[in-house]
Order: structure tokens, then C-alpha cells, then sequence
């Protein structure tokens, strides 16, 4: 089965500066995926993340 | 082989009675009737008659496609397409099917459901999967059909249930039917985002190329050893029980239509925006759009291009984004719409999938 090709992966910050999610290209579409552990996507990004295969840059 | 021919059948303590046969054999049950299995509710999958097409009615790339239902094209190339039957020609009571033509075959190729929770049905259970379908085969001659265990994240390694069965598609629907033995849970660890995996695809050790096809409708997993009718439900029942893992607001692009409301100005080029979920969804949901170029932000004088958004504070109920345009004309505090931009249609989906 197939594996999401996660590119472009950004923390994003709320209005009040707190971290609140990750910005990032999935399968070529632009997401903005919440720091939650059920979330598929979210899950996908912790887990190529501890792979080493996916960095995820700070907020600008 | 013997016969009874009776009209009423009565208790023998009290003689109440408790069943009464017509003439044409309708059976009345005149005290309680307690089934061994249930009579609704049975079907584990959503979205089987393949009515609700949230996103579309036509793909051709890895992913979601009608409510559901996840496309793996594995390399090869195919289109998934919701279809209409003709009137008066509905297969098994289903006004719907999905289509899967393929150009271009290859191993790993077919289509995904997912029920959640892997605890759904209990470890040594018999449950039926059954569905009706028709089409041409794989290279290979025939197409598998496997149920799988997923532990989720954190869980278990994934196994498959018993080994995978082979089927066989003609030219003319008919109703396969499969029966199976769910593995014990004793022993496993259940982490976050467990489901049940159904996966109908071409053979793993079969890499031809060849073109195939597949239709199929009324697809029903239930607890048991004998293949019911399908259970039928309502359009809107179905979406909403598929609102619990996906959900499009959308405008059509007619009269530049709004199609989310209750944002506010936090500057002259951002909003934020929130929106209640008819249904909580499964997990916090990813969230996208239509793309560059589709959307506005429009506050009753100011209409900048939507460029941007990103989960805010979303929960299960709620959508919360920050939307950032470009070019600015926002007044910040005002209240504000998202609307098409030039009549093109566009969306905003909250993911919520397996």
C-alpha cells in the first residue's frame, strides 16, 4: 500500500504564539495537520520524523 | 424431508399465542421476538452501497476517494469512479457502485476500507464479509481479498486474518461471500488509531500489467457465519456517519456564495476563523482547500485572496483556523465570510481518516 510523500513539513504557531500544529505538502496537497497522535497525518509525520527521513522546521 | 403446515403457534404453559402464518406465509410474532443476532446496526462498513462522495465521483491518484474507500494504486494507473445503475437494474438494493478501472496493473493495486477500532469484533468471533461486484481480473485471473488487523500507533504489529481468498469477477454482478475467524486480541497491544482493514487488490505476487476492472457495491462485514441482506440506510444517515472521518464545506462557485462563516479580522490580511462539526469527528482533523487562487476572505468592504491556512486551536468539534490573504483591505474586528473567488468552486476539508 501506498506511503504518504510528506514534504515541506513547518511548526505553526496561534495568535498567541503557542505552537498549535504542522504545516506541511502531503501527497503534493498543502495540509495543516494538528499535534494530535490520532491523527493519520500527524501519526505519519512522528513516525518519518523518528525514521530520519523528515525534518520538521520551526515557526517562522 | 417433512412438513408443517400450521396457522398459529402457542406457548405450551399458557397457550398466548406467539407466531401467526397467513395464507401467503407472512409470519406475525405476537409477543417478544429475540433474535440470536442482531437485526440492525450490523454492517462495520460505512459508505458499502458507495451513495456519499464528499470529495468527487472521479479520481485517479492515490487516496480517499468516495467516503471510505482509499484507492492504492501501487504503481499501476486507474481511474475510481462512483456510478449510477439504471433504473429498475439496482444490484442488491443499491442505487450506487464503484468502479475501478485500471490501465495499467500492477501488484498491491485495489481499494481500502478501514473500520475503526480493531476491538470492533471480539478475538474468535465469526464475521461474514459479502459484497456484490463484477468486472475483469488481474493478469493474474483473480483478485484477493484480505482482512487485516491494525494495532495503531504504538500497537501491535499489524496480521492478517486467516489467509487471503481469492476472487474471481465475471461480466455479470453476483454476491461473493466470506467467512472468517477473527484472531484472538489476547496478547496484543492496542495503540491509538486501531482499526480493521479490508483490502480487495491484485494478487501481491502478481505484477502484470494488464489492464482490469472492478465494480462493486452493497459491501457488508458482519459478526456472524451467514451473509444477511445488505442493511440499507438513509443518504443522510450514511453522511453523517461518514462525517465522523471527513468533511467538505464547499460552494458550487454559484453567486460567489459563502459556505463558512464566523471568522473575525485579527489584522488587514488574516482571519480567524471557527466552525462547529455537525458530528464530532474521530481525531482533531488535518485541514486543507481548494488551493491557490480559489478562495476570499470578505468582510463587507475588503475581499483579499485567501493564501493560507492552519489549524488554530481545532478539537473534535470544532474547526479553528487562522486564514492569511494576500494584498490586505481587511478592517481588523470585523466579522467575516469565506467565499468563492470569481465563481469557481472550492472547499475546505477537515480530515479526520483512518
Amino acid at each position: 500500500m501506498n506511503e504518504m510523500n510528506i514534504e515541506s513539513a513547518v511548526y505553526s504557531t496561534n495568535h498567541e504564539g503557542n505552537t498549535s500544529g504542522i504545516n506541511a505538502t502531503i501527497d503534493g496537497i498543502q495540509m495543516s495537520v494538528p499535534l494530535d497522535p490520532a491523527n493519520r497525518h500527524y501519526a505519519e509525520i512522528m513516525r518519518q520524523v523518528e525514521a530520519g527521513t523528515l525534518t520538521i522546521a520551526e515557526a517562522e | 424431508m417433512s412438513k408443517l403446515k400450521v396457522t398459529t403457534i402457542s406457548d405450551p404453559d399458557n397457550d398466548n399465542t406467539a407466531l401467526t402464518i397467513d395464507s401467503s406465509g407472512n409470519v406475525t410474532a405476537s409477543q417478544g421476538f429475540v433474535p440470536s443476532t442482531q437485526l440492525s446496526h450490523r454492517n462495520l462498513i460505512i459508505n458499502g452501497a458507495m451513495q456519499v462522495a464528499q470529495r468527487g465521483t472521479s479520481f485517479t491518484t492515490n487516496g480517499y476517494t468516495l467516503d471510505r474507500w482509499d484507492l492504492s494504486l501501487s504503481g499501476a494507473t486507474g481511474t475510481v469512479t462512483q456510478e449510477s445503475f439504471a433504473l429498475d437494474s439496482e444490484v442488491g438494493g443499491c442505487k450506487n457502485y464503484q468502479k475501478l478501472a485500471v490501465t495499467t496493473g500492477d501488484n498491491f493495486c485495489g481499494i481500502v476500507h478501514r473500520i475503526e477500532d480493531v476491538q470492533s469484533i471480539k478475538g474468535g468471533e465469526t464475521f461474514t464479509l459479502s459484497f456484490y461486484a463484477k468486472g475483469t481480473n488481474p493478469g493474474g485471473g483473480s483478485m484477493k481479498v484480505r482482512v487485516r488487523q491494525r494495532f495503531g500507533s504504538g500497537g501491535s504489529t499489524a496480521v492478517n486474518v486467516g489467509t487471503l481468498d481469492s476472487i474471481t469477477l465475471t461480466n455479470s454482478w453476483q454476491r461473493f461471500t466470506i467467512t472468517k475467524t477473527y484472531n484472538s486480541l489476547s496478547g496484543k497491544t492496542i495503540g491509538t488509531g486501531s482499526f480493521i482493514e479490508l483490502f480487495i487488490h491484485q494478487d501481491e505476487s502478481d505484477t502484470s500489467t494488464d489492464a482490469w476492472e472492478l465494480n462493486i457495491t452493497g459491501v457488508q462485514l458482519e459478526v456472524g457465519s451467514v451473509a444477511t441482506p445488505f442493511e440499507h440506510r438513509s443518504y443522510g444517515e450514511e453522511l453523517a456517519r461518514c462525517q465522523r472521518y471527513y468533511v467538505r464545506y464547499s460552494s458550487d462557485g454559484s453567486n460567489n456564495q459563502a459556505f463558512l462563516i464566523g471568522a473575525v479580522n485579527s489584522s488587514t490580511s488574516a482571519a480567524i476563523c471557527s466552525t462547529n462539526f455537525t458530528n464530532p469527528m474521530r481525531a482533531i482533523p488535518t485541514a486543507s482547500y481548494s488551493g491557490a487562487d480559489t478562495l476570499r476572505i470578505f468582510d463587507g468592504s475588503g475581499a483579499p485572496v485567501l493564501t493560507s491556512i492552519s489549524t488554530q486551536a481545532s478539537s473534535i468539534t470544532t474547526g479553528s483556523l487562522d486564514l492569511v490573504a494576500s494584498g490586505g483591505g481587511l478592517t481588523t474586528g470585523r466579522v467575516a465570510l469565506i467565499i468563492p473567488k470569481s465563481n469557481t468552486d472550492c472547499y475546505v476539508d477537515f480530515d479526520a481518516e483512518l
